[in-house]
């Protein structure tokens, strides 16, 4: 077993072993850090094939934004996950049969038969100043320049939609706009009054 | 018996490479240490004060006395707290910080790995960070703490993209993400420098850079005067030493990239004097004295003002500023921002 072999190994246990954990875990915000624990072993079997760039930004956008967002709500949210798992096994036969049929369904197309080494084999060990990026950027800008714009485009479709669904403007906000916060001058908010500082004459002695 | 060749050369880069490791983090810990003498020496005299100067001369030995007492004191672990994240929440917090030390390069060989996705190991590395926080508030299972937490995520993934939109024009101007080529992109001097074409994103960098560190003015998830001391107000001991071990390494990561990134790593502002790591130093130096200096001039933000600062603020600068980088990169300017 080479090195590379042994720490393919490695890393794919730790995937296994954390993707069964996202759905085992009885605790959501301890299933959400075994989804982080996934990605991450996943960007490392990525940086494996020499897709550092890919593996890179899985780090970065999902790591590092994504799961931190959804750990955010898990957190907040009070889950049950008791109620969550009542009629476990009522939906186990159906669950179990859609489980079966897409393993077999895999298994057809992606067995050794089509995928298998003598039939792909493993590409080339590509030289030292091969940049992943640099490779990627220039498919993505010429050949594929219309998929990814459209794609690009999508996204930006669905920003405007999650957007524009929770817009509201509410009536009870007490929202100030720091630009005039920042122009208040101190006649805005203060007023000062000329009174005499010595006491009456008269009143003064009286108290005494 | 090649097979043991193979294995023993292995080993002996293993090993060369756990040297170069402890090489690198230990003077980082130093730097650490006296990182906090410096700020409260530099601060104390701002706010006219003497500070430390007891411990040793001139209070020296002040940093190396906080770190004995630290690792005398008890670490206690709430029994309500989760017990296995209470325990990984520092430890997922001073692993990036370290890590990310990896790719930095101090001159033009001084480095510990010279990889072409450098940039791109270091925006990942660094938004790892956030996760040391968020469990460390969850896993307390106190209000405080869970307050911090969420702060820092909300804080923390905002000003990540302002961050990594400053990188993007840095990129752009080297055409590189590899940082030893980003430094040698910025040879021939002062001017030459990053900062001078990209200076919004400089300034976006800088502030975004001290709000990724949870530093004042953006100190809400510690925010001693509103939810005590935040995500950590439940650890003691060495665990929370851990967490201001993490703090302040990535005020010199952020310092030391910005140093990288738009002032010109180990280049001589001037050209008859030689480049080397003493540049490097001062010009990381100099960085983490603003962010002193910041900590002793400014109030603290107000919550919904560092979110507006980060979403209305500095993206759009950020967007408007490469957009105008590489606009002019195709005219006959284009020199000006190479």
């Amino acid at each position: 077993m080479t090195y590379t072999t042994a720490i393919f190994y490695f890393f794919a246990a730790i995937l296994v072993f954390a993707g069964l954990r996202v759905i085992t875990a009885r605790n959501p915000v301890h299933a959400a850090l075994y989804l982080v624990l996934a990605f991450f072993t996943a960007a490392g079997l990525w940086m494996l094939l020499e897709a550092e760039f890919l593996a890179i930004t899985l780090v970065l956008v999902y790591v590092g934004a994504v799961m931190v967002l959804f750990l955010f709500v898990v957190m907040m949210l009070d889950i049950n996950l008791e109620k969550l798992r009542q009629g476990f096994w009522d939906y186990l036969p159906v669950a179990g049969f859609i489980a079966a049929l897409l393993m077999i369904e895999m298994a057809l197309i992606l067995g050794s038969r089509h995928f298998g080494l003598d039939v792909i084999g493993a590409p080339p060990p590509h030289p030292a100043d091969y940049s992943n990026t640099k490779e990627l950027g220039r498919v993505l800008y010429t050949e594929y320049v219309y998929a990814f714009e459209l794609a690009a485009v999508i996204l930006l479709v669905a920003i405007v939609a999650a957007i524009a669904l929770t817009l509201r403007r509410r009536k009870d906000s007490k929202y100030i706009d720091p630009a005039q916060q920042v122009r208040v001058k101190r006649g805005d908010r203060l007023r000062i009054v000329k009174m005499q500082s010595t006491p009456k004459a008269g009143r003064g002695e009286s108290g005494e | 018996m090649e097979s043991t060749g193979m294995d023993w050369a292995a080993i002996q880069t293993v090993v060369w490479t756990l040297v170069k490791i402890l090489v690198l983090v230990v003077p980082l810990m130093l730097g650490v240490a006296y990182l906090t003498y410096a700020e409260r020496k530099i601060i104390g005299w701002m706010q006219v004060r003497i500070g430390p100067n007891r411990v040793g001369f001139q209070g020296l030995l002040q940093p190396i006395a906080d770190a004995v007492k630290l690792m005398m004191k008890e670490i206690i672990i709430p029994s309500g707290a989760s017990r296995g994240l209470f325990i990984l929440g520092p430890i997922l917090a001073i692993a990036p910080a370290l890590a990310a030390w990896a790719v930095i390069p101090f001159t033009d060989s001084l480095v510990l790995s010279n990889i072409n996705a450098g940039l791109l190991y270091v925006m990942a590395i660094t938004s790892m960070g956030v996760y040391g926080v968020i469990i460390a508030g969850w896993a307390s299972n106190s209000k405080y703490a869970f307050l911090g937490a969420m702060r820092s995520a909300a804080q923390i993934v905002s000003y990540e993209i302002a961050m990594g939109f400053a990188l993007v024009g840095v990129l752009m101007a080297a055409q590189s993400l590899n940082l030893t080529d980003i430094v040698h992109g910025q040879s021939g001097g002062l001017l030459h420098w990053y900062f001078i074409p990209l200076f919004p994103l400089f300034l976006v960098y800088l502030i975004a850079g001290v709000a990724e560190t949870n530093r004042a003015p953006f100190d809400v998830a510690e925010g001693e005067s509103e939810i005590v001391a935040g995500f950590h107000v439940e650890y003691s001991g060495m665990a929370f030493a851990v967490f201001f071990l993490a703090e302040y390494a990535n005020m010199i990561l952020v310092a030391a990239l910005c140093t990288v990134m738009f002032l010109g790593g180990w280049l001589s502002p001037v050209s008859f004097l030689p480049d080397g790591i003493v540049w490097w130093l001062l010009k990381t130096a100099f960085v983490l004295f603003l962010f002193l200096w910041f900590r002793a001039t400014f109030p603290r933000y107000r919550y919904d003002q560092i979110m507006r600062l980060g979403w209305k603020v500095f993206i759009p600068i950020t967007l408007v500023w490469i957009i105008f980088a590489g606009a002019m990169m195709q005219t006959q300017y284009g020199y000006l921002f190479h």
